[in-house]
């Protein structure tokens, strides 16, 4: 149902207005990912919007005043008097340009004039050194090449990859299953497991990762992708449930009748009938399910932990940003990285996406 | 007699069916036990190219769960009728029953065990650890940035929210809008840590490649490092962060809900005179009021728990601590099982009330 607008005006103001709100909500995305394809030279040097057209003074032209000028005194350029200040900040000249020291001491002014210019240099080298674990040849600060190892995130990205696809499936295999039974079967406690299961949606995270932990240790879970898969498993379970609980009730009891008529037994029914219906529903709590896990950060850090052969993208990136916080450029190539596979989802299934990430709302 | 070899024979055939159903219902699972568990092994320790190692890992997992379910409800299909209807429900719901009761149920009641207990978890203390969240520098300064949190956060979630919704109702680029606000949800906490680190970032002298220091030097200000300044207000800059990403999430649902306000209402205050603030304020905003009190409970359990955001950006440094951080660094740090398991114990309770009130709305509504 579209509005009609009730006067231009209006509109045009409301347009301005979310234009404006949009480009604030964009602008920190745009720096991240013009920055991460910005030469390590050039990030700490100038800012990464001056990869756009932007007026800058440009030196043009240097005066070499005498050596004795005194700087207490009002100091002559080309006929015009300036103060010591003046030009330290860089003050106009009549003639347009602008006046700045270049060498105080050395008495030489620079000249600038101002013109548009684009700082266009770009580079993959970020993305060669995040990705790769071996030596890698990178030209620093100073100008100068080095020999630097990888952040070996390619591995990273793989691990994730690893994490993230069974500990989307298995719980939600596991749940539709559950749902089936909960929905359409009738057994003794049936009620009281469906009730501990929507109080369980409640339960942080945080109230039950140390027993866990403590029976990971018990079992040697710790630090590998099957421990992972269980405690997304678990965590994820009630949610899941859930939503395919309220998905599958809803479907209409004919289509068992009929199916039980044909001597169909209750994992056929589900496997050819249930599975197949809730594709939709599926759909969008597998998308919630996925990028909870591979955005995840605190279940990583607890049940995973840091060697190389499990570490996942956020672990990894968190890792970085504590040891190398002021390579903007391997942080902000890596963060892209791993934002890969989210906005990957995010244009290519967003229907699913809004729907599954408005029902995941809930999960503890 | 005739009936009673017949019954002998039942009862012959039904023993054997017996022994023999018993049979296949401890070798499947105890085969699927030693199966899951070497691959566990193998995979584990083998050195294999990464890349197979990981399809390897994959497969198993996926195949996996499908095989256990697959294996057992052969064996339960074995069974007699009445038993089969008996046994299959449990097939069914009994994997995450399972699942849940280990990972969330049990643990649940261990942790509040814990919570009574002492830093070691060895000595009874009572309610020591309740008392101390109150009077311990600590726990007191986690649970202040959390209402901080709450306070600015969610308000500034549901606000802009609802703002951009209406705005983006009576604009000519909808879709476009709403996805780009909505963008951010989809990105981790870990790499929009990333950036808005880079955005805050400061550096000593003229040139600031920090986005906000530039903005702030070209309106003459001086550059700062914003988030360890004027502590507890630094806080709001990391705030700043979960309304960046939270806000598409209210916005969206907001936007359904303006959706539903019948035109014909709109229409009829129009025709009384009714300016358009007079409207939202008097029509639109009552009628969305659930709507608006689901998503607003809804950003406050997410604030409550945030986590991933502190420790990237401070790491809990200058006042930053939230109770998940501080959970964290009890547990992992100071080894206080006492302090820490009173912490996720608060946090459980002052979810609970939230959520409870939201699955009541929803269920109100219809489910999802």
């Amino acid at each position: 149902m579209r509005r009609r607008p009730k006067r231009k005006g209006s509109k045009t103001i409301v347009n301005i207005i979310l234009a404006f709100i949009c480009f604030i909500w964009l602008v920190p995305t745009i720096g991240l990912f013009v920055s991460s394809f910005r030469p390590a030279t050039e990030i700490l040097k100038t800012g990464w919007w001056s990869v756009f057209p932007h007026k800058e003074n440009v030196t043009k032209d240097q005066i070499q005043l005498p050596k004795d000028t005194d700087l207490r005194q009002p100091i002559e350029v080309n006929g015009t008097t300036y103060t010591d200040d003046e030009l330290r900040s860089g003050v106009k000249a009549p003639d347009g340009s602008v006046l700045i020291w270049e060498n105080r001491r050395g008495r030489t002014i620079n000249v600038q004039q101002s013109g548009w210019k684009m700082n266009t240099s770009f580079t993959t080298e970020n993305y060669k050194g995040v990705l790769t674990g071996k030596q890698y040849q990178i030209t620093d600060t100073d100008g100068s090449v080095k020999t630097k190892k990888g952040s070996g995130l390619s591995r990273a990205f793989l691990n994730t990859l690893t994490v993230s696809i069974p500990a989307t499936i298995i719980p939600i295999l596991i749940a539709t299953f559950a749902a089936y039974a909960f929905a359409w079967l009738r057994f003794p406690l049936r009620k009281t497991m469906f009730v501990i299961v929507i109080m369980l949606l409640v339960v942080p995270l945080q109230v039950a990762m140390i027993p866990v932990l403590k029976d990971y240790t018990a079992l040697g879970l710790n630090g590998t992708f099957l421990g992972v898969w269980i405690a997304h498993a678990g965590f994820g379970l009630p949610l899941a449930t859930y939503f395919m609980y309220s998905y599958i009730s809803q479907l209409p009891k004919d289509l068992f009748e009929s199916a039980f008529m044909d001597g169909a037994s209750n994992f056929t029914i589900f496997t050819r009938l249930i599975l197949p219906l809730a594709v939709p529903s599926i759909a969008s709590i597998s998308i919630f399910q996925f990028l909870w896990v591979w955005n995840d950060y605190l279940v990583s850090l607890v049940f995973i932990g840091n060697q190389p052969g499990v570490q996942v993208l956020s672990m990894k990136i968190a890792d970085m940003v504590g040891t190398r916080g002021n390579d903007w450029h391997l942080l902000t190539a890596a963060a892209f990285v791993s934002m890969l596979m989210p906005l990957a989802v995010f244009f290519g299934l967003q229907k699913y996406f809004v729907r599954g990430l408005l029902g995941g709302s809930v999960k503890g | 007699m005739i009936t009673s070899t017949a019954t002998a024979t039942a009862t012959a055939k039904a023993k054997s069916n017996f022994s023999r159903n018993l049979f296949w219902s401890i070798l499947v699972p105890v085969l699927n036990a030693i199966l899951h568990s070497a691959i566990f092994i193998v995979l584990r320790d083998s050195e294999i190219n990464p890349i197979l190692h990981a399809a390897l890992a994959i497969l198993w997992g996926v195949g996996g769960i499908y095989l256990i379910y697959w294996s057992l409800n052969w064996v339960v299909e074995k069974y007699s009728d009445l038993w089969r209807r008996r046994i299959q429900p449990y097939l069914f719901v009994g994997p995450a029953f399972l699942l849940l009761s280990w990972l969330l149920l049990i643990p649940t009641i261990r942790t509040l065990y814990m919570s009574f207990l002492d830093a070691s978890s060895t000595k009874f203390v009572g309610l020591a650890n309740y008392a101390a969240i109150f009077t311990n520098r600590l726990l007191v300064t986690a649970l202040r940035n959390n209402l901080l949190w709450v306070l600015f956060g969610a308000t500034a979630c549901i606000v802009l929210g609802l703002l951009i919704a209406v705005l983006a109702d009576r604009s000519s680029f909808e879709r476009i809008a709403k996805a780009i606000i909505f963008l951010p949800m989809a990105i981790s906490f870990v790499a929009a840590g990333v950036i808005w680190k880079f955005i805050y970032y400061y550096q000593p002298g003229d040139e600031q490649v920090g986005l906000l220091n530039a903005v702030v030097v070209a309106l003459g200000g001086e550059p700062q490092a914003w988030t360890s300044m004027m502590q507890p207000w630094n806080n709001l800059f990391l705030i700043v962060i979960l309304i960046w990403m939270q806000t598409g999430f209210a916005m969206v649902i907001f936007s359904a809900a303006l959706k539903g306000v019948p035109e014909d209402m709109l229409e009829a205050a129009r025709m009384d005179g009714a300016g358009e603030i007079k409207i939202f304020f008097r029509i639109i905003i009552p009628f969305i009021m659930t709507t608006i009190l689901s998503v607003t409970t809804t950003i406050i359990v997410f604030t409550l728990k945030i986590f991933d955001v502190v420790m990237i950006m401070t790491g809990g440094q200058y006042d930053t601590e939230v109770v998940a951080t501080q959970f964290y660094r009890q547990f992992f740090m100071y080894r206080n099982f006492g302090y820490g398991s009173t912490l996720a114990i608060v946090l459980l309770i002052a979810v609970i009330p939230v959520i409870v009130f939201n699955l009541r709305q929803m269920r109100k509504q219809g489910g999802f």
